[in-house]
């Protein structure tokens, strides 16, 4: 297989360690070794212009997903700009979609990052309008015990070609979600594409829902798990990247999805996956980048100041929801005692308006309910969903300087090995001069290729960003807005409400003789 | 008419009488400054006055109690490093504005308090009264000691002891029966009523808090961003700024309108079962002289001691009773009105507040939709 593994040295041995008999591979790889056209026949969608999907030898320059069975010229700019860099080693069977890319592992990252790839994809954009909307929906229990897990009907509605039908549905689970978000966060992340982060896991929740116990906190905790599925779906496919990628496009469409184990918590994939974040974190505090975009900087800083408002707010906005639960609760309290109050009142009048008035608060503590609820689903979770994704955006930043890194290292390996061979003229040992001046020589020419695709790595990485930080920061834009604005109107109803409420209530009042 | 003596000491009250109608006075203005001390004085004297046993006392004012905005203060003083100024300025105002508004409750509920009993035909003209309302020096009323506080401790056991005895005694006269039953049981209804009322408040209360700190930080998120955000973010901030003070302000008057309303009720309730024991006890001194008077007449010794002794205990039963009935009568004639008066301004109030919110939040949509 042509894929490399990520940030790995140009060095093939590691990767195929990794392909063979890999015990973090709990499955047979299947889709890896079959043929690749009959991968693409099942699992792949050729591009938004037109319907390609046949045509997989297609030789189109624009054409993503062209199946690689041909002789590609690994130089081309034309390249599948993303899909061949480096799967995670801990994920089940990805779906590459060019399978036969030589394993000349430094010159294709040469491909991917050339600057016609992604301005063609854009291009291709306009030629299908967005058009497509996702719904998760019916959670379902399946099985029993701790074994049991919830499965959620994931339907697609599109009009776009890149779907084989307009309407379709599939059943998937948790893990399903964060397998997706695995296998793209290894794929685009480092390469400087903003994922969507995938929702939250939560052993204390999930365990109440295995356990069986039907009350009103697992079935909201649930409902909390489905409408953060739902968004996080959503938030993928209007990436236009993202949205054509072949694991995507599989998730929502094939009906038999492999399982995604190492997604487990305490699985030795997910052992990995920790053992690698706390290695990263201790790179990350030891690399000083010389920045000479003040772009960059800047950018960092604004989203590291947005992080911590959007902190503080989304706390102040939990704790709203809570109090408003609160309310919610003592109102209705108050309406039962206010009725009791009512029964024992001996002025008739008096005891009539009474539980009039036990009558509209307990109306009342139902709209409060509401409201609570309106709370969370629309201002709580949208900030808690873009704090999380600004962890994603952070981590695209941070691979920017690893990159830079790369680079750096590579530049100082070579200026050592500069050094060595000016020694070498000075050896006093002919014999074994030619040798080691050839090796050496060798040597160099590797490094200077290495520091060129470096170079090239971090220009591409850096113009990435700052299309996906323009992109990112236009989807915050319209999300705010959109939201906060249903947000208003949810108070607007609730208000309507109190109103119609209090304006029945009155004139009991004024009965009162 | 009362005047507030705003200083740190919240027992401070001053209060001032214009133009009495009330006979015996002296002059016809005049000023006096009383302590919380001096009100109960006042009215633990009218309770221990054998004389208005068959009168309702008019419940005395509660102590002021300024322990929660105490700790609002102290935390606040103690978290000023955290906020940033303009939220320390926010907060600091609006406990000042809370610790103003329960001096204020305070001082209305003394003067609710004399006012009740300028109203009444008997305790109106109570000498200790005249004093209280004339004498303008301090009245050296001392609180009371150990002694003296174990003795009521005493007192009210015994009482409760005696109101489960008597409360078992079926009344021959259907009136008090059923004001009896009627009693006990709205007594206990309104108490819950009153606590649930005060639970739900504040939840209202701790909402308002939570929308003024999400204000807060709509403010700053408007005034960092760089994109078309800070523009919506500082509107909708604003937005809550005022939708805030209006959910303070609902809070506040179902307070004042609501939780004061039952907690005044509550006391006055007790103030009728009171009356209520007082007669029960008079009942019970009658028919215990009754029957002292049969074991004279039948010992034949101290028989004009014995009849004495029970005339005296009837007329004074019969004097509370009569009294009572009409005490009784006033009191739901009272209830009936203040609930009437509270419940209707609690509707407008809360119909106003409801159209004053709606119309901000249509208003802050109408900008916001037109600028998208």
């Amino acid at each position: 297989m042509a894929d490399t593994a990520r940030d790995a040295p140009p060095e093939q041995t590691d990767f195929h360690e990794l392909e063979d008999g890999e015990e973090l591979f709990p499955e047979p790889a299947t889709t890896q070794e079959s043929q690749p056209a009959s991968l693409a026949a099942e699992d792949i969608s050729t591009n938004s212009n037109g319907p390609k999907q046949d045509s997989l030898f297609d030789d189109d320059p624009e054409d993503l997903f062209a199946e690689a069975t041909e002789e590609v010229s690994l130089d081309s700019p034309e390249r599948d700009v993303l899909l061949s860099d480096g799967p995670s080693p801990a994920i089940t069977p990805i779906t590459p979609p060019t399978s036969v890319i030589t394993p000349r592992i430094g010159h294709t990252h040469d491909d991917m990052f050339t600057h016609s790839s992604f301005d063609e994809i854009e291009e291709e954009e306009g030629g299908d309008s967005f058009d497509i909307h996702i719904s998760v929906s019916d959670p379902e229990k399946v099985g029993d015990g701790m074994n049991a897990y919830m499965a959620y009907k994931v339907t697609t509605k599109t009009s776009m070609s890149l779907f084989k039908r307009s309407e379709f549905a599939v059943k998937r689970r948790f893990s399903d979600f964060l397998g997706l978000h695995s296998k793209l966060a290894s794929k685009y992340l480092h390469i400087g594409y903003i994922v969507p982060p995938a929702p939250e896991k939560s052993i204390v929740g999930m365990t109440k829902v295995k356990v069986g116990k039907e009350d009103q906190s697992s079935n909201e905790f649930v409902e909390k798990r489905r409408s953060a599925l739902e968004r996080y779906l959503m938030r993928t496919v209007k990436h236009p990247i993202l949205l054509k990628d072949p694991d995507v496009l599989q998730f929502l469409e094939s009906s038999e999805l492999p399982r995604a184990v190492s997604t487990q918590a305490l699985s030795s994939a997910g052992l990995l996956r920790m053992v690698n974040k706390a290695a990263d974190a201790v790179n990350k505090m030891t690399i000083k980048m010389n920045e000479s975009d003040a772009w960059f900087e800047e950018k960092q800083q604004h989203f590291e100041n947005l992080d911590v408002q959007l902190r503080k707010l989304h706390t102040s906005v939990e704790s709203l929801v809570c109090h408003r639960k609160e309310l919610s609760v003592n109102t209705a309290q108050f309406a039962k005692s206010a009725a009791m109050l009512g029964n024992s009142e001996d002025h008739t009048a008096l005891s009539r308006a009474l539980s009039q008035l036990a009558e509209v608060e307990e109306k009342i503590d139902q709209l409060h309910q509401d409201q609570a609820n309106a709370d969370f689903y629309l201002f709580s979770e949208l900030l808690g969903d873009y704090v999380r994704l600004l962890t994603a955006v952070k981590g695209v930043f941070d691979h920017r300087m690893k990159t830079w890194q790369k680079w750096q290292d590579s530049q100082m390996l070579l200026q050592k090995k500069r050094e060595a061979e000016a020694k070498l003229q000075f050896t006093n040992k002919p014999d074994k001069l030619q040798q080691a001046k050839d090796e050496i020589k060798e040597e160099i020419e590797e490094l200077e290729g290495k520091v060129q695709q470096g170079e090239r790595d971090f220009e591409q990485i850096s113009k990435t960003i700052r299309k996906e930080v323009s992109r990112f920061e236009k989807e915050r834009v319209k999300d705010f807005k959109t939201i906060i604005i249903k947000y208003l109107e949810s108070l607007v109803q609730t208000q309507q409400q109190l109103i119609k409420y209090w304006e029945a209530f009155l004139p009991e009042a004024k009965a009162i003789s | 008419m009362m005047q507030e003596g705003l200083d740190d000491g919240p027992d401070f009250l001053s209060e001032e009488d214009r133009g009495s109608t009330l006979p015996n006075f002296k002059q016809n203005e005049f000023s006096v400054v009383r302590q919380h001390e001096e009100f109960i004085w006042l009215h633990d004297s009218f309770v221990e006055n054998e004389e208005y046993a068959g009168y309702i006392i008019p419940p005395a004012p509660p102590r002021p109690d300024f322990d929660a905005s105490r700790e609002k203060l102290q935390k606040l003083g103690e978290g000023e490093g955290s906020m940033t100024k303009e939220e320390f300025t926010k907060m600091k105002q609006e406990l000042e504005a809370e610790y103003l508004a329960i001096f204020k409750k305070t001082v209305a509920m003394h003067e609710v308090f004399l006012c009740r009993v300028a109203a009444h035909p008997v305790l109106r003209k109570d000498l200790n009264f005249h004093v209280f309302l004339e004498y303008n020096q301090d009245l050296s009323v001392r609180g009371k000691n150990k002694k003296e506080k174990l003795e009521d401790f005493f007192k009210n056991v015994v009482k409760s002891a005696d109101g489960v005895l008597v409360a078992g005694v079926k009344d021959v006269d259907d009136f008090f029966e059923h004001e009896k039953t009627f009693l006990l049981e709205y007594h206990n209804r309104v108490k819950d009523a009153s606590a649930k009322s005060d639970r739900m408040i504040r939840s209202h209360k701790n909402a308002a808090d939570d929308i003024n700190r999400i204000a807060s930080s709509l403010y700053t998120l408007g005034t960092q961003d760089s994109t078309d955000l800070c523009k919506f973010f500082l509107k909708v901030s604003e937005l809550f700024e005022k939708t805030r003070k209006i959910e303070a302000r609902i809070a506040a008057d179902e307070d004042l309108k609501l939780a004061d309303l039952l907690k005044y009720y509550l006391r006055e309730s007790q103030a009728a079962k009171d009356l209520l024991y007082r007669r029960s006890r008079a009942l019970v001194d009658y028919e215990n002289a009754n029957k002292a008077l049969d074991k004279a007449r039948a010992k034949n010794r101290d028989v004009l001691q014995a009849e004495t002794s029970q005339q005296l205990c009837c007329h004074k039963f019969e004097k509370i009773s009569e009294s009572a009935k009409q005490e009784l009568i006033d009191f739901k004639t009272r209830r009936v009105a203040a609930f009437r008066k509270n419940l209707v301004e609690l509707a407008e109030l809360e119909l106003k507040h409801a159209k004053g919110n709606l119309q901000l939040l249509q208003g802050c949509l109408g900008i916001l939709k037109g600028n998208t």
